[in-house]
């Protein structure tokens, strides 16, 4: 079906599953450790050998000689692949043979990821040879026999060493509206200031791991993995086999944030250590390699220009973007939120990308959002400051009913800004902030209180599902959706029990498995809406095979209780079921509702803290976070989703920070060790508020996506609040207690 | 009384010496031989011929098939293969097998399964305590053992009075700091937590 006008009113309006906070049906598993992520299908995977990867060693370079004797040599020792031996595969450009077209501006074969292809290295920790043996132990002991010399080449390392060096990026072009220097220049009240965001590890707790096993010329693959198809496009394609030779199999992920989006040296190796070797083949990547080996958020260099009038109207927002990746690369957009979220007449947004040789640079969690509310959202803040304007009054002041670029004549389909931020100040107790900076204090703490506005684009995309209802009454609900944490098995099982009138313990949700009609996946905080929508209309055609059967033609049937019913008569779905069962199909569609509306999901951050006043350590002491976001499907793993974010917020403020060594090229800090993360001595208890709101123009089910809004604008909160306890206003993310120090405008007390 | 940062800082630091460590021993050429232990394995015994090399973690999960425990980075920064032994929490990936010959391992499967949960299980089930679950094990694991850790009067680095060991939402934050969930259910984890003391309590 395609969606292409608003939702009318339609049975999950019924509210009867969907919308009520539901426990995770997946939980019992989850909790009792039977959920089986992909390393771990034993019983598949009979006599599976164990692949250890070595990574490059070097920046930028090429491999000058490489000696494997002494591992092939070593005991248990059955494959060691390296360039020399490898097979032959297919780079981007290249798309599974026998596969339809790209889409327009799709690349084809875009997923590709060859592997062991040559002496050239592009990244430190690209792979450069796969060791195979009996046993885990006797394959990384061989690993380190394999030695490597390289020939290291001059890398460009320094994203502001090279930032002059950037051009337009091609998905990212200028806009530009009014006349933003002029308006700047005349504009009473002003701001100037850049900000910097360092590279950031996704570190999801389940490292990539992929096991493969051949039955003929088809290739299973257990693989960790966001979207089952694009896995199954990037493997078929770089194998140079057809796309329905290969099935991916993703049924729990062990978390994602992006990094699972793509395909890496892994699930290759395997498969095509597993076809030489004639048996299956699992590898999983290292803590410390996925650092380097794989993908992350890019750093960001970005000028903010902001010009107001004396009442806090913005005349002038200027946003400048650097940031650089692979040749290929995507840039990090992190000047996108910058177009939507306020008002103003004269505007100019800039994207240059430069060429790095780092590792590649991809998506994160709210790819572009994330960092470009970090600085937006304390420019904000500056410009509220220098105006003298409380900051959620400011944000008030510059609130728009339609897409500040194009005009009234495109409205947004929803847009609660403005409620998000009364409603948290009212529960946060904003009034109770002081705006100069170190007057509330707790002992030696400094406590200050900081905001931030929060918008994530709504992201609509193509998705199936297939259902059936058995004679036991059961709905079972196929697709490849895919669960990272997000709640699709949930809140599936929720939206196939509404449309059917079942228990929720009626309806049976089977995902991540490339043999279920082609689905969203999870990413960009499209899932639950779309991957809903697609069940939402197999749901619907299998009512009316339903009906058929039971020969209610009527239009006015209604299922409740495991029953349909229709003028006064009513039988069991069990019953019509029968031994056979019956089963649907359904799939939705985009049209240009996301083109007539601008869609987004809007919310604000209210953060506490309380930075010591002698050592600078900050403590996030409470957090709020009010949503705007659509219909809440379930909202218990919605506010989860706003925790996680919330706290990955809090991280990139405070602590996440890949460091690169520009001499060698790497990032040095590649473990849970260095690179920090929040545990739970960082995270207070967090409060979340979703406002009501349903969304006719997003979906049928009338939802967005709130796993992404969830960090957006978080860190910029919790900086404004840093400043409003010390004084400190500090631009290079994270807020380090070494950057406080020497900013601090406020004296120790012991 | 103000004070300098500089001068507060020198009150409370003072020099590590760094211990010098050594450089790579040469690699083996000839495999260990492998060694038979017994691991009692919630409840059972379990015969292995093992290399002695393999961590805990992987008997656990590439012998034994228990897969509950997970790994999450292989050397102790993450806790996703919390286990017990002897009833005290440990991080399984850096301990070997061999070390534990006889020895009483408790992992998540033999805490409780579906329908017959254990009381931390389910809470954590209750309260959203997870959401890719990957951490979930090791915490529910770790949670378990914490619990009884306070009870037994173990002190903390948050705890102020070391003859006083209470439970508090500080002492479990401070205390499971060695779990990772990267997902950031703490705030859940903690109330299910909670949940489960105060239902002992
Ligand atoms: S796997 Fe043992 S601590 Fe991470
Ligand atoms: S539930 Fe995903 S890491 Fe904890």
């Amino acid at each position: 079906m395609k969606f292409e006008s608003p939702a009318g009113r339609n049975p999950i309006d019924q509210g009867r599953v969907v919308g009520v906070a539901q426990p995770r049906i997946d939980g019992p598993l989850k909790v009792s450790g039977l959920a089986p992520y992909s390393h771990e299908y034993h019983a598949e995977a009979p006599g599976v050998a164990y692949g250890v990867m070595l990574g490059a060693g070097i920046g930028k370079g090429r491999i000058t000689a490489i000696d494997t004797s002494a591992a092939e040599a070593a005991p248990g020792v059955l494959l060691v692949l390296t360039y020399k031996n490898a097979p032959r595969q297919f780079d981007i450009g290249h798309a599974p043979p026998g596969s339809p077209a790209p889409k327009k501006g799709e690349k084809p074969g875009r997923h590709n990821a060859p592997q062991l292809q040559g002496p050239a290295i592009k990244h430190f920790d690209q792979s450069v040879a796969l060791v195979v043996a009996e046993s885990f132990e006797q394959a990384r002991a061989a690993a380190q026999l394999v030695h490597v010399s390289y020939a290291a080449a001059p890398g460009k390392f320094d994203l502001a060493a090279e930032k002059q060096h950037g051009t337009v990026p091609e998905d990212a072009p200028d806009s530009v509206v009014g006349d933003f220097d002029a308006a700047f220049a005349a504009a009473p009240t002003t701001v100037d200031v850049t900000y910097t965001t360092p590279d950031q590890a996704h570190s999801m707790m389940e490292p990539q791991a992929s096991m493969a096993r051949w039955d003929g010329d088809t290739l299973t693959l257990w693989t960790s993995h966001q979207i089952v198809h694009w896995a199954v496009d990037g493997v078929a394609g770089t194998l140079g086999i057809p796309t329905d030779k290969v099935r991916v199999i993703s049924a729990y992920v062990g978390g994602g944030f992006g990094s699972k989006l793509m395909i890496y040296g892994d699930p290759i190796l395997a498969a095509l250590a597993a076809r030489q070797l004639g048996r299956p083949v699992k590898v999983a990547l290292t803590r410390p390699q996925i650092y380097n080996h794989t993908s992350h958020r890019p750093a960001t260099i970005q000028r903010l220009r902001l010009g107001a009038d004396s009442n806090g109207k913005l005349l002038a927002i200027g946003h400048d973007v650097w940031c650089g990746n692979q040749p290929g690369g995507e840039p990090e957009k992190a000047a996108d939120q910058t177009k939507l979220l306020y008002a103003g007449a004269n505007r100019l947004l800039r994207t240059r990308q430069t060429l790095l040789d780092l590792p590649l640079g991809a998506s994160m969690r709210a790819p572009g959002e994330a960092v470009g509310l970090l600085a937006l959202e304390c420019a904000m803040d500056e410009l509220a400051e220098k105006l003298g304007i409380d900051p959620i009054e400011l944000r008030i002041r510059n609130d728009t009913r339609y897409d500040p670029e194009k005009g009234p004549e495109r409205p947004f389909s929803t847009r609660q800004l403005v409620e998000c931020l009364r409603t948290g100040a009212e529960r946060f107790g904003w009034s109770r902030r002081d705006p100069v900076p170190g007057k509330v204090r707790d002992g030696r703490w400094l406590i200050g209180y900081g905001v931030a506005a929060a918008i994530r684009n709504n992201l609509t995309v193509a998705s199936g599902a297939r259902v059936r209802l058995g004679g036991d009454g059961v709905l079972t609900i196929q697709t490849q959706m895919t669960d990272i944490g997000t709640g699709s098995y949930t809140i599936l099982a929720q939206i196939g029990a509404e449309m059917l009138g079942l228990p929720i313990d009626k309806v049976r949700v089977e995902l991540g498995d490339s043999s279920f009609p082609q689905a969203a996946g999870s990413g960009g905080s499209w899932g639950a809406n779309s991957s809903g929508a697609g069940l939402f209309y197999a749901c619907r055609n299998l009512r009316d095979a339903i009906a058929a059967k039971a020969g209610y033609n009527s239009t006015d049937v209604q299922f409740a209780d495991g029953r349909i019913s229709a003028n006064g008569h009513s039988r069991s779905l069990a019953e019509i079921a029968g031994h056979d069962g019956i089963a649907a199909e359904g799939k939705v569609e985009f049209g240009d509702l996301t083109k007539q509306y601008a869609q987004a999901a809007f919310g604000a951050h209210f953060a506490e803290v309380a930075v010591d006043s002698i050592t600078c350590e900050v403590r996030v002491r409470r957090m709020l976070s009010v949503c705007a976001a659509g219909r809440i499907i379930n909202p218990q793993t919605a506010r989860s989703q706003c925790l996680g974010g919330m706290a990955m917020g809090i991280g990139a403020a405070l602590m996440e920070d890949q460091i690169v060594d520009t001499r060698f090229g790497y990032f040095v800090n590649h473990d849970l060790a260095e690179y920090h993360v929040p545990v739970h001595a960082d995270i207070p208890d967090m409060e979340v508020i979703f406002l009501d709101e349903l969304d006719d123009k997003s979906s049928p089910i009338k939802a967005k996506g709130v796993g992404e809004l969830g960090i957006c604008g978080v860190g910029a909160a919790v900086a404004n609040a840093v400043h409003n306890a010390t004084g400190a206003r500090i631009r290079d993310y994270p807020l380090t207690l070494d950057r406080i120090m020497a900013k601090i405008t406020v004296p120790a007390v012991a | 009384m103000p004070v300098t940062r500089r001068d507060a800082m020198m009150i409370g630091g003072a020099a590590v010496a760094a211990a010098a460590t050594g450089g790579n021993a040469a690699v083996p050429h000839q495999p260990p031989a492998p060694v038979a232990i017994t691991l009692r394995v919630n409840g059972k015994a379990r015969r292995l011929s093992i290399d002695p090399r393999v961590t805990l973690l992987d008997a656990l999960r590439e012998h034994l098939h228990l897969t509950g425990t997970k790994k999450g980075c292989d050397h102790g920064q993450c806790g996703a293969c919390t286990v017990t032994v002897e009833g005290r929490r440990i991080n399984s990936c850096l301990s070997l097998a061999v070390m534990h010959h006889g020895d009483a391992i408790g992992t998540i499967e033999g805490l409780g399964r579906p329908g017959a949960l254990h009381p931390m299980q389910a809470a954590f089930v209750a309260h959203d305590g997870f959401q890719c679950g990957y951490c979930t094990p090791g915490q529910i694991c770790s949670a378990v053992a914490m619990l009884a850790e306070i009870r037994a009067g173990i002190p903390s680095h948050v705890t102020d009075d070391l003859m006083q060991v209470a439970f508090s939402d500080a002492e479990v934050r401070e205390r499971m700091s060695g779990n990772i969930c990267r997902c950031a259910a703490y705030p859940n984890i903690v109330a299910a937590i909670r949940d489960v003391q105060e239902a002992g309590a």
